[in-house]
């Protein structure tokens, strides 16, 4: 934090003895309280709709209860489904994020000309959520699992390049300038400077998408890009909400045993 | 007048942080209370208003027992009570009047300070209470922006604005350097004057201690060893007081 | 990643061996779990046309159907990106809000008993596993489809991830002015209103503004499912193969994410 003397210091009138204008911060209230009015305006919310509402959801859950438990062995496959396409779509999509990340950082000498562009086009990807990229290549490749890991990868593509590359820049300039004074390359640098300081870091990152992506898996299916979400949607459709619950259920249990198996092991690598 | 009768306080640890106290305050004095660190110092201050409850015995301030007090009795009583911390304890986020004003809450309905509805008159007061430690000028700048010295001063404000008939500050110039120190004792010790507020001081530099008290309290071990004027607190006495002969870095220097 | 600080030499050789065991290990398990992946995907199951989709998609996007950027009767470009800016404002205010009882649960620092912020910190990671999507579904089924249902989708399910970052921000206050604030006689409301907001409130608010980020994304894909927004032509354009249709709302999804992104990155800087 380092700063020049602030105009305010100088400017007797804007300095502590009076009370600042407080204008900018009522305007600033004024201003949220009228958007969210003019939100559930536009969306008809009202609390009155949530309270007609809640018997309702009340007798779906009633509905759910007890779940159908002979449904398991059905939905085993579809779940199992679900993990691969998790497992495939991450690891591809980090496979094409290391040379990306390589490009857009900054302090590995490549040309603005080429890392701006680059860093552009990761910007747009990440604006793309998993869901929609699923519908589209559904619509490209048919219904199943391919186009939901296409989906994956590109969707974990964007998440783990931008954070790689930010960790490739806050790496430790040191080694990259010892390497540079003994004369290495660019891609000697690249091996033994700077992987062996980022590995951990995108080790940590591919796994924290992998958690991410079982979660995504899982509702891919609501646009047909396959995996349990499938077999939900058509339960859903059915009215058979015994059979939901226990897809719901079992989707849980899947993605605790994964978020711990996962939080262990980044908390080993870093 | 702070009365203390019989005080002892045992830790659920087991240490003893104050062995039967019987000592008596009297108003608009300034009293400075020195002994090595786990001497109990902090345990006497902080039992005064109760931060730290005590374990037998009975402490009165102006005639109220703090002990006994419950709820809505205890917090009037604290609100006669001001106190300064080591670390200053100030909001940093929020401006130097807010935290002057905060002191304030006590005196109105949880409503009235929920809503933060002050009375013009406790803006006065707060303002006036940061002109009495020169640094008005500051009332609407951010705490974090403000030095040790200047914030410690600010906290000085809020037991002022609070108007409080007692203040206890607890080693409020260990984290200042020499010269913001003497400013601060200074401040404290025109408040205790001027005001006649009741002033106990926390202090671990004895010359610190000789120069501004009007009594001097030594504690050892959770008891009291020495209860006497600044001028019968000889080196021999600090070094009954500490166990062992004083050591330089218990003295600021430079008066 | 451990490195073992007692070279003996006898050990040493033996503790190498190991590693190469546990390496060997870990790359057997690593290869198999990515064969019996790859088992799982069929890959006969993709379409023969997809190369003519592709180019037509890829038409679709160079010839974005602008007409469908306002039609005055309705159900045009503009109002589906308003529904999903307005889910997403929504959900964002009433996670915010609700969130806040739940934080203060979690926290450490505001209970005695570690039973109590532990059950909070539970309740907030089983809020956390349900996917948005699901949430939404059931939300359709309890007061129909529409935005509304979407509002509550996002609202319940952001409760979970802010929920976890308000606890955490309330964790690390500094303890000072409570105390300072108890020693003036304050009551627990008054504490909480003087010592403790003040210092989380900006926190909050830029965790929230982070969390809309993450909603307005999730909000374009709600109406996939029949929770309102601009999914919902987005699918029906899909399903007719209206491929300049497509083109024109990702285009109109991307400019959204990247406005809503710029806007609130500028408001974050403001508020600390």
């Amino acid at each position: 934090m380092k700063t020049t003397v602030s105009p305010a210091s100088l400017n007797p009138a804007a300095s502590g003895m009076e009370p600042p204008r407080k204008y900018k911060q009522i305007a600033g209230w004024i201003i949220l309280v009228a958007v969210i009015v003019a939100c559930s305006v536009r969306t008809e919310a009202t609390p009155y709709q949530l309270i007609v509402g809640l018997p309702q959801m009340g007798s779906l859950l009633q509905e759910m209860f007890p779940p159908d438990w002979s449904y398991l062995p059905t939905i085993w496959g579809p779940m199992m489904e679900t993990l691969q396409i998790a497992i495939l779509g991450t690891t591809l999509g980090a496979l094409l994020a290391v040379p990306v990340a390589l490009l857009c950082a900054s302090n590995l000498g490549v040309s603005r000309w080429v890392s701006l562009p680059t860093r552009m086009v990761l910007n747009l990807v990440r604006t793309i959520p998993d869901l929609l990229f699923a519908a589209i290549f559904v619509a490209v490749f048919g219904i199943g699992p391919f186009a939901g890991m296409l989906a994956l990868v590109f969707f974990s593509f964007g998440i783990i390049a931008k954070l790689t590359f930010e960790a490739i820049e806050a790496i430790d300039p040191g080694p990259l300038e010892a390497m540079t004074a003994v004369g290495a390359n660019r891609l000697q640098i690249i091996m033994y400077g700077v992987v062996p300081q980022a590995l951990p870091y995108f080790m940590s990152y591919l796994l924290y998408t992998f958690e991410v992506n079982v979660r995504a898996a899982a509702v891919l299916g609501l646009v047909g890009a396959g995996g349990i979400g499938l077999l939900l949607d058509r339960s859903l459709g059915l009215f058979r909400y015994d059979r939901a619950a226990i897809i719901i259920l079992l989707t849980l249990a899947i993605v605790l045993v994964i978020d711990y198996g996962s939080t262990m092991i980044r908390r080993k690598l870093l | 007048m702070i009365e203390f009768d019989n005080v002892t306080k045992v830790y659920a640890n087991g240490t003893v942080g104050l062995r039967n106290i019987n000592l008596t305050i009297r108003e608009g004095e300034l009293v400075v209370i020195v002994g090595l660190s786990g001497a109990g110092k902090s345990t006497f201050l902080r039992s005064i208003n109760r931060l730290t409850d005590i374990t037998s015995g009975d402490i009165r301030v102006n005639g109220q027992s703090v002990t006994r007090a419950s709820g809505s009795q205890l917090r009037r009583i604290r609100r006669d009570i001001g106190m300064i911390f080591q670390s200053f304890n100030l909001v940093k986020r929020s401006t130097v009047i807010r935290n002057v004003l905060s002191g304030r809450v006590g005196y109105h309905s949880t409503l009235r300070t929920l809503l933060g509805w002050f009375p013009k008159q406790d803006v006065e007061l707060s303002l006036d209470a940061l002109q009495r430690v020169n640094i008005r000028e500051k009332a609407y700048v951010r705490s974090d922006q403000l030095s040790g010295g200047q914030q410690q001063r600010v906290s000085i404000a809020r037991a002022l604005a609070q108007e409080a008939r007692v203040i206890l500050a607890d080693e409020p110039v260990a984290s200042l350097d020499p010269l913001t120190t003497r400013q601060v004792m200074e401040d404290l010790k025109r408040i205790n004057r001027d005001m006649n507020i009741t002033t106990v001081i926390n202090l671990h530099f004895i010359d610190l201690a000789r120069e501004y008290a009007t009594r001097i309290i030594g504690l050892r071990a959770g008891e009291v060893v020495f209860d006497g004027t600044p001028e019968e607190a000889t080196d021999e006495a600090f070094a009954e007081i500490y166990g062992r002969p004083v050591q330089q870095d218990e003295l600021l220097g430079g008066a | 990643m451990k490195s073992n600080t007692t070279p003996v030499t006898g050990k040493a050789s033996g503790s190498a061996f190991r590693a190469r065991i546990r390496f060997a290990l870990t790359a057997l398990i690593v290869i198999a779990v990515y064969y019996w992946s790859i088992q799982g995907i069929r890959f006969e199951g993709i379409q023969g046309t997809a190369g003519t989709v592709s180019k037509s998609i890829l038409q679709g996007f160079l010839h974005p159907d602008w007409s469908f950027v306002y039609i005055p009767e309705g159900e045009d470009l503009l109002r589906g990106l308003l529904d999903t800016l307005v889910i997403s404002i929504l959900g964002t205010v009433v996670a915010a809000v609700v969130c806040i009882p739940f934080a203060f649960w979690a926290s450490t620092n505001m209970s005695r008993r570690l039973a109590v912020s532990g059950s909070g910190k539970i309740a907030l990671s089983v809020i956390r596993v349900f996917p948005e999507i699901i949430v939404a579904i059931l939300f359709i089924k309890a007061v129909g489809p529409g935005s509304f249902a979407g509002v509550l989708a996002l609202g319940i399910h952001s409760v979970g991830m802010l929920g976890k970052l308000y606890s955490e921000t309330i964790e690390n206050i500094d303890r000072g002015p409570q105390e300072a604030l108890i020693a003036s006689g304050a009551n627990r409301l008054q504490v909480l209103r003087y010592a403790v907001l003040p210092q989380v409130i900006p926190q909050f608010l830029s965790y929230s503004l982070y969390r809309f980020e993450i909603n307005i994304r999730s909000a374009t894909t709600l109406g996939l499912v029949g929770a309102g927004g601009i999914g919902t032509p987005l699918i029906f354009a899909l399903q007719v193969r209206n491929w300049n249709r497509v083109g024109i709302i990702l285009l109109g999804i991307i400019a959204l994410v990247v406005l809503t992104d710029l806007v609130s990155g500028w408001l974050r800087k403001r508020i600390t």
